[in-house]
């Protein structure tokens, strides 16, 4: 990071990026987690636990994804549309009169 | 953002780094010292005795006094346990000979209470228990790691684990950003100013690389439902007692007990087949339970830790009715097995010296990694401030007072912490014995000298500051052992002819680290005489504005087009 001047847009830019990589990682985090949970043929208490303990590695990939692509715009699209998707999955496979 | 993915991940290192390194600092500090938490605690309660030792061979004598005294003292009890002399894993301390006993749980419990006392090992009596004075001890300054303090635990936890998670990202950054890691490894270029802090940070990171990314991840897995309660909350629910259904699932099913009614194996029985089983294996205690319906046994626990697997220790089974070994049920839980396996990995509870020495060693080397990304970070901008001299914008002045905060805390903190965990001894000699709320007392003292070193950073200048907080640490380490002779007769005079090596190792240690800080304060002494051309730590008065000449390192012009880490 070199200290020239920068411009108010640019720090606008990376602070929207630090607000998707926090909060839209997050999500994308806690949406694969739950479906990880779902499918891990384990018995349901173990697949929830072994798929946690894995979670972090999806906010990991996230954060890294959302601070090297090409504009912040690009960033917050492709955390919303990615947590939909695993998010739409997990409700189609949550099991009729789950806990959701 | 930046040109290529490996600049963008050089940018994300260098300001994850930043925003967490000081927490981390003493969260690794801490968390270091947690590796010998039970010796320092046994340190800090100095009138507890030296520890006995007691002759193996003596197991079957030893175990009647034990069977005779919870004969008399509990003799309706939910299990026995009786521990012979050993040196234990949790906590390491030497174990003489002791018997404990849980009562048959109240109904609508779980649990009876727990009762335990040492016996003579010479005459079966019990001992009375040994007063020590009030102490936080080596238990509290390694729950700092995870809980800080002046919070709630709860707010521990969230910035601990936030910091944490930043800390993997910066791990995992930080080797995307070397296109050369072995060759950086192998490059270490001393007395080149920022180059210098460079190398210096990728040989201790590659060095504790293998430590860092399993002490970070399983430090998140510690509280991984606090963290990521998303799998809990959907598929169990958000109630407490749906919540509870999961770590029922996990746990073993329980079982009902009924009230012990001795030992019908005879000893001298038992011990042989004890050892047709184990060996020649010590024991370290047995265990007695009756499950209802079901024929009493015995489970025994040898001495030394059984690796990773140190939450399931070899525990073997006997019949308590004729001493024949039984089988035991296995759970097959696989994912409990891998989350506690992480468990054993972080806390490093199994490990024998030399594995312990070395967990030491890897977080001092993680303290030193945090230490010199953070002054490698002020030493680059004080050189790229130095080129735009006489720039007086806005940002121009945000940049300085940044830079400037930085070097404070820096300062205050990287030397200013240790001379607080320093203090935190001192304290435990010095403050009188009878105060109230002792242990909480220690710890203000940490806090308070913490304080203090982050203001004399901001008032000296950073030169100065550095010098003179890194000797007042060479001092408070190396007095400790001298003060501990002065206030305690379990000084070095003592305990090494006797040959306690934890209470000696700590007095050692603490000579040790003066070491490390005399080094380091002799070479910046060194290189900034050289710089400046005049006596050790001169250090000009820092005007309101972050003068430049509180820099703390030669401006060594580096075309400093790559962020953190790089070659350009």
């Amino acid at each position: 990071m070199k200290t020239v001047d920068l411009s108010w847009q640019y720090r606008f830019q990376v602070a929207s990026r630090v607000v998707a990589a926090a909060l839209g990682g997050y999500a994308f985090a806690s949406a694969m987690t739950v479906l990880l949970a779902l499918v891990w043929p384990l018995p349901r208490a173990q697949a929830v636990l072994a798929s946690t303990m894995l979670g972090f590695v999806w906010y990991l990939l996230a954060v890294m994804w959302v601070f090297s692509t090409r504009s912040a715009t690009r960033a917050w699209i492709g955390m919303l549309v990615s947590t939909a998707i695993v998010a739409v999955l997990c409700w189609w496979l949550l099991p009729a009169g789950g806990a959701a | 953002m930046k040109a290529s993915f490996r600049q963008c991940m050089a940018w994300l290192h260098t300001w994850t780094g930043l925003v967490t390194g000081w927490v981390l600092f003493f969260v690794f500090v801490t968390g270091t010292a947690g590796y010998v938490d039970d010796e320092i605690t046994r340190w800090m309660q100095p009138e507890l005795p030296l520890p006995t030792r007691v002759d193996p061979g003596d197991e079957a004598r030893l175990l009647g006094l034990g069977l005779a005294r919870l004969e008399i003292a509990a003799p309706q009890a939910k299990s026995w346990t009786i521990t012979l002399p050993h040196l234990g894993l949790e906590p390491r301390v030497e174990h003489g000979l002791g018997v404990s006993w849980e009562d048959m749980p109240p109904a609508g419990r779980d649990t009876g209470r727990r009762r335990s006392e040492t016996l003579n090992t010479a005459t079966g009596e019990v001992e009375p228990a040994v007063l020590a004075r009030d102490t936080a001890g080596g238990r509290r300054l390694y729950r700092l790691h995870y809980e800080l303090h002046y919070v709630s635990r709860v707010t521990g936890f969230r910035l601990v684990g936030i910091c944490t998670m930043l800390m993997l990202l910066a791990v995992v950054t930080g080797v995307i950003t070397h296109k050369k890691i072995f060759t950086d490894f192998f490059t270490f270029r001393p007395g080149k100013g920022q180059r210098s802090w460079l190398d210096a940070h990728n040989v201790v990171s590659v060095m504790s690389l293998p430590f860092f990314l399993m002490i970070t991840y399983t430090g998140l897995v510690f509280l991984a439902f606090q963290y990521l309660p998303a799998g809990r909350d959907v598929v169990y629910g958000t109630s407490e007692v749906q919540r509870q259904a999961l770590f029922e699932e996990l746990r073993p099913p329980k079982r009902e007990y009924q009230p012990l009614s001795g030992l019908q194996v005879p000893v001298p029985e038992l011990l042989r087949q004890i050892q047709v089983t184990l060996g020649d294996a010590r024991i370290a205690s047995l265990q007695i339970m009756q499950p209802a319906g079901k024929g009493p046994y015995i489970d025994v626990r040898p001495v030394g830790a059984s690796g990773v697997n140190f939450y399931d220790p070899r525990v073997a089974r006997f019949s308590a009715v004729d001493g024949r070994p039984l089988a035991r049920a296995d759970e097959g839980n696989a994912a409990v097995a891998t989350q506690r396996t992480m468990f054993a990995l972080h806390e490093g509870n199994f490990a024998n010296w030399w594995l312990r020495w070395l967990y030491v060693v890897s977080g001092l080397l993680g303290c030193a990694v945090i230490g010199t990304g953070l002054v490698l970070w002020t030493v680059k901008r004080r050189t790229q401030h130095l080129q735009k001299a006489g720039a007086d914008s806005f940002t121009a002045r945000l940049n300085a007072g940044g830079l400037r905060l930085v070097e404070i805390l820096n300062a205050g903190t990287l030397v200013g912490l240790p001379l607080a965990v320093a203090a935190y001894f001192w304290g435990n000699r010095l403050l009188p014995v009878a105060l109230a709320d002792r242990a909480a007392w220690e710890l203000h003292v940490l806090f308070l000298v913490w304080g203090w070193a982050l203001l004399y950073a901001s008032i000296r200048p950073l030169k100065r500051a550095w010098v003179e907080l890194l000797w007042l640490t060479v001092a408070a380490y190396a007095l400790v052992p001298v003060l501990n002779a002065v206030t305690t007769d379990r000084h070095l005079g003592v305990t090494l002819p006797y040959g306690d090596w934890g209470l000696a190792g700590f007095d050692l240690s603490m000579l040790a680290l003066a070491a490390i800080f005399a080094h380091t304060a002799l070479k910046l002494q060194r290189k900034w005489r050289v710089v400046d051309g005049v006596g050790p730590a001169a250090g000009i008065v820092v005007s309101g504005r972050a003068a430049a000449s509180s820099q703390i390192d030669v401006p060594n012009p580096v075309a400093a087009t790559n962020p953190a880490g790089g070659r350009p």
